[in-house]
């Protein structure tokens, strides 16, 4: 059997295979928040509490209603969009025109008392949400068995970042967002309603992170915790790829997925850290992260 | 500040929020609770030990030697500082006569340091560490309601014997992990086993599945989980998913009913798992558990009802010197013969460990189980003895001589 570094090759492989799931996750998260910081310049540190929010839509929309996971993957995004345009409009916008970190401080104490509020209902041991009928079983790859939901993760993962991708870049609608970005006023003055583009972006971004909610409910145990543990590390991927960069975004969560999945097999300890390590070494580098543009 | 700096600076903002309540004046009984509130060990105990504390001083009538009794409760958040200094805070200020010590290990061994310092009675509940009385034994530590060896005893001895010979262990990387891990080897070997290998996953990992790659790729027959709480369910869960169960019998070194509860019977199903308490072993225990569940609305856990009894042992025990004075009180104790609610034929050992009969379950299969939280089938009662051994562990330095 051939080796890489004392390493057998199919346990390369399969780590990375792990990694490429993982790194979708990232991807989707990664690309929420970078929405959001690139249109309106929020840090958003509920991200991860909107991702809770989602598994727990999923599960409590199957509990009470019976609604299934393809349902699910439509509404769940949809209800915890809604309560983001909410948030915008009552609480956020208030914010735009004080300095950024008050932005973060309200997203965070929001994300504690979602924490919290979950906590009280469900219990910190989280509920179970089973893998749907027709994605259960696994495909054997020789080195390893890549269970179906996995691999329909990544490619749903896929197709989500290239259509967000593409509206931002290539449409009409993403032209607009983009100048808004840049001169709101201006924009405003061509007749286009930038408050509401705004909210819409804000709604969208945390649909994103329920989304990947939903479709991390059923190879996690959904608890209100499950947030918290991964938006640090998004932050990390978002701040490594380029704060605002949507390309930077999507490939740094995938890149470090790889990364991460590889230091489980050589040195498992560090999993949890290799992320931050990588982060410091970028912002020594290349302060504005891999994608960014120098301020 | 830019937005680029703001953001990276105050990144180090989350982790830095810690909630307390306290005050008491002196001329008390001041009971202290540290545990992990609201984090991955919440719903061993948590609030629900609050609860069991308060149910225990109810039944005790409200008041001891005619003081009033008051109980202090802290988050640790997992954090070693953070359960020594509130202990030591509670020990200097707030006239704190004994302090129970809720989940992790590492959190349990900080604090044993006060309470040898302060002279405070110290109830060790959660933890599992057998350290705690072993090298990091004191005078005033109790280890209450079971430990590392206990767990070794039951559930790798169980699994040995019927065959599972050769192990790979996926352990949390903190105290606890790895003595579950040393006390389960220890079992594996002297019965003919063999350990193929062992992963050391950071506290909180969501995804084992790498891990568990590992695990199947050393082609040992058991998966010794040796992590607790939320870790425990997701590499059953991951397990479940890769099929690694197909192929490798996973062993539930510690876990517990609200673990398996949130697991549900499907995915825990044939576990082997071993525990001091379970809520319907007796009429005497379902009585407690009817009472508990009506205020808290699980049924209670191991540590819960731990919680309960060691609070009732206590307050009967000042009552029975008349005094809060720590040493009498730890002489008492040292005495007394457990037999309640939680333990029976239980002792303390003269290291501090609370001897007392230990259960081997196996979780039920979703047909097997009749009524809500129907969980468990016993496996095997074990006495104090044999989970533990007859004699107080010989690396605690208060045993040499």
């Amino acid at each position: 059997m051939s080796s890489v570094f004392g390493i057998p090759l199919p346990a390369i492989l399969g780590q990375l295979m792990l990694g490429l799931v993982n790194g979708s996750f990232y991807a989707l998260l990664s690309l929420g928040l970078a929405v959001i910081f690139g249109l309106l310049g929020v840090v958003n540190f509920a991200h991860g509490a909107f991702y809770m929010l989602g598994a727990f839509a999923a599960y409590i929309g199957l509990q009470v209603w019976g609604i299934n996971y393809w349902w699910a993957l439509l509404l769940a995004p949809l209800a915890v969009g809604i309560l983001g345009i909410l948030i915008e409009r009552l609480l956020l916008r208030h914010l735009y025109q004080v300095e950024p970190v008050y932005g973060l401080l309200l997203t965070f104490g929001l994300a504690l008392i979602a924490e919290g509020v979950m906590r009280s209902i469900f219990g910190a041991s989280g509920k179970s949400y089973p893998v749907p009928a027709l994605l259960q079983g696994g495909f054997n790859l020789g080195f390893m068995v890549l269970p179906i939901y996995r691999a329909w993760v990544v490619l749903a993962s896929a197709v989500v970042c290239a259509l967000t991708w593409f509206v931002i870049e290539r449409t009409r609608l993403g032209s607009r967002l983009r100048a808004a970005t840049e001169n709101a006023r201006l924009v405003q003055a061509f007749g286009i309603n930038v408050p509401l583009m705004v909210m819409c972006t804000y709604g969208a971004g945390v649909a994103l992170a329920a989304l990947a909610g939903v479709l991390a409910a059923p190879v996690v145990q959904v608890s209100p915790l499950m947030g918290s543990s991964l938006v640090i590390v998004v932050f990390a991927v978002v701040v490594i790829g380029g704060m605002g960069s949507i390309v930077g975004a999507i490939l740094s969560g995938l890149v470090l997925g790889l990364i991460e999945g590889l230091t489980k097999v050589v040195y498992p300890e560090a999993s949890n850290i290799v992320v931050f390590i990588i982060m410091a070494l970028v912002l020594i580098w290349r302060p504005a992260g891999l994608f960014g543009k120098e301020a | 500040m830019t937005r680029k700096s703001t953001f990276v600076a105050l990144g180090a903002l989350l982790g830095l929020y810690a909630s307390s309540q306290a005050s008491a004046a002196a001329d008390q009984v001041v009971i202290g609770d540290i545990d992990d509130m609201s984090s991955v060990y919440a719903d061993v105990i948590g609030q629900g030990g609050v609860e069991a504390i308060n149910m225990a001083i109810t039944e005790f009538g409200g008041s001891v030697l005619g003081k009033k009794i008051t109980v202090l409760s802290v988050d640790h958040q997992n954090k070693p500082d953070i359960g020594a200094s509130k202990f030591r805070e509670w020990a200097d200020q707030n006239g704190l006569t004994m302090v129970l010590a809720g989940s992790n290990t590492g959190v349990s061994i900080a604090m044993s340091k006060v309470a040898s310092a302060k002279k405070v009675p110290f109830i060790a509940i959660g933890a599992g560490g057998a350290s705690l009385t072993g090298v990091d034994c004191t005078p005033y530590t109790i280890h209450y309601a079971y430990d590392t060896t206990a767990l070794g005893n039951g559930t790798a001895s169980a699994i040995v014997k019927q065959g599972g010979k050769t192990w790979f262990f996926v352990t949390a990387d903190y105290a606890f992990g790895t003595q579950l891990q040393e006390a389960a080897t220890r079992v594996v070997l002297a019965n003919g086993g063999r350990v193929l290998g062992s992963v050391r996953a950071p506290l909180g990992t969501t995804d084992y599945s790498s891990f568990l790659l590992q695990a199947q790729a050393s082609g040992a027959q058991v998966l010794g989980l040796a992590n607790a709480g939320t870790d425990f369910s997701n590499s059953l869960k991951a397990a479940n998913e890769f099929g690694i169960t197909k192929t490798m019998k996973p062993a539930a070194l510690l876990a517990f009913l609200t673990d398996i509860h949130a697991l549900t019977l499907q995915t825990a199903q044939g576990l082997f798992l071993t525990t001091g308490w379970y809520w319907d072993l007796n009429e005497q225990t379902r009585a407690f558990a009817k009472r508990f569940y009506a205020k808290v609305n699980r049924q209670p856990t191991m540590n819960q009802t731990a919680y309960f009894s060691a609070t009732l042992q206590y307050l009967n025990a000042v009552k029975a010197v008349g005094s809060t004075d720590s040493d009498k009180v730890m002489a008492q104790l040292k005495k007394t013969k457990i037999n309640d609610v939680f333990a029976s034929d239980g002792y303390i050992r003269a290291d501090g460990l609370m001897v007392h009969t230990m259960y081997v379950m196996q979780v039920k299969t979703p047909a097997e189980s009749k009524y809500p939280w129907d969980y468990y089938k016993v496996i095997k009662v074990m006495s104090g003895e044999e989970a533990d051994g007859s004699q107080p562990d010989p690396t605690c330095p208060m045993i040499k001589k």
